[in-house]
């Protein structure tokens, strides 16, 4: 009878140990892939193709006027980042990345916080604060239809599959990972609304539902309440390493930002 | 400070009628939410939208609560003469934002 458990428990880390190994294939990502856009009703579409009264631009407008405003120690972005000389067109689509001076894996709110730190002398914005949404959000915005393409590579190959992991982990008191609704069953209605794929490419955008702009950070927080699983804090390793993973996950995609999302 | 959007054109002829839009950021909080600290957050409402085109008042709007956050507001008048379009905004303690666009009748 014992040897029979053992023999069972044997069996069990044995298949246990296949599930782990299978998580290591290809991730049976979502094809074709779809923007979010894409699962949005009409109107709401419509709102984020008009580039007047798409109410990101808000928040880019005031993004556009910082970038070009002087801070207190005296140099404002563009004087560093012109057309002819480090220009951001198309760089957004590139984050995450590491930061080759410190190693970490940032993104583009890291790079912000970091261009202030060591080139402006001024202190990092708080995440998530209007500022640092609109400067965000206007540096994102110079890359929009750029599609998106990141490194994961070396350091960051690391950080991918932290993120993979996290993505595909059941958590919260549903016990439920993000790759159960957004790679198994996109497109399916979940109550009155339709999965999408999970894709990060409006991002920051704005949620009607928060009737503000929000970083994608502020989602993936939303992601995990709604699972109720413990949201992370802003800026966390963990959302970052999401983010990296997301944006390998969406390659290909165009940036959208200001996306206009439910 | 409150980001203000406007869309309206620059030169008209006599007599046309001309689209406006605007756009202007704000919370529209209806005093009936509550944070995530369970306190109620406070009311803080835009109840006027007033326009004057060349002196005279075109458009004139009371708002609600109901309305969502960044309120939009298209509609159109009719190009008489060469003058300021001004767009005002004015929220429940009185405090208020303007923004003013200058139209040529040709």
């Amino acid at each position: 009878m014992k040897a029979g458990l053992a023999l069972l428990s044997a069996f069990c880390l044995t298949a246990c140990g296949d599930v782990v190994a299978d998580t290591k294939s290809p991730p049976a990502q979502p094809q074709p892939l779809q923007s979010g856009y894409e699962f949005l009703q009409p109107q709401t579409q419509a709102l984020q193709d008009d580039d007047f009264a798409n109410p990101g631009f808000l928040w880019i407008d005031r993004g556009e006027a910082l970038f070009s405003t002087a801070t207190a120690s005296g140099s404002a972005c563009s004087e560093c980042h012109t057309d002819a000389s480090l220009p951001l067109a198309g760089a957004a689509a590139h984050y995450p990345k590491i930061d080759a001076e410190s190693g970490d894996l940032i993104n583009l709110e890291g790079r912000i916080n970091l261009c202030r730190t060591r080139h402006q002398n001024e202190a990092a914005f708080e995440y998530e604060s209007d500022e640092l949404l609109s400067l965000t959000a206007y540096v994102a915005y110079l890359s929009r239809g750029t599609p998106i393409s990141v490194d994961i590579e070396g350091a960051a190959a690391d950080w991918y599959a932290r993120g993979r992991d996290y993505f595909e982990t059941r958590r919260g008191q549903f016990n439920l990972s993000c790759t159960q609704c957004h790679d198994d069953n996109w497109g399916k209605k979940l109550r009155g609304d339709t999965i999408s794929q999970g894709h990060g490419t409006g991002f920051p955008a704005y949620r009607l539902e928060w009737q503000s702009l929000g970083s994608l950070h502020r989602r993936l927080r939303d992601c995990d309440a709604g699972v109720r699983a413990e949201p992370r804090p802003y800026g966390s390793d963990d959302y970052l390493a999401v983010e990296l993973y997301l944006a390998k996950r969406a390659e290909g995609l165009e940036i959208e930002t200001p996306g206009v999302r439910r | 400070m409150a980001t203000i959007r406007i869309a309206a054109p620059d030169t008209a002829s006599a007599g046309e009628v001309i689209e406006l839009k605007a756009l202007i950021q704000h919370p529209m909080e209806t005093g009936y939410r509550s944070g995530p600290d369970g306190k109620r957050i406070e009311r803080d409402i835009i109840e006027k939208f007033e326009v004057t085109y060349d002196g005279e008042t075109v458009f004139e709007a009371d708002l609600q609560p109901g309305i969502a956050a960044n309120p939009i507001f298209t509609f159109y008048t009719r190009a008489t003469a060469s003058g300021p379009i001004v767009f005002k905004w004015t929220d429940q303690d009185g405090e208020s934002w303007s923004e003013t666009h200058d139209l040529t009748v040709e």
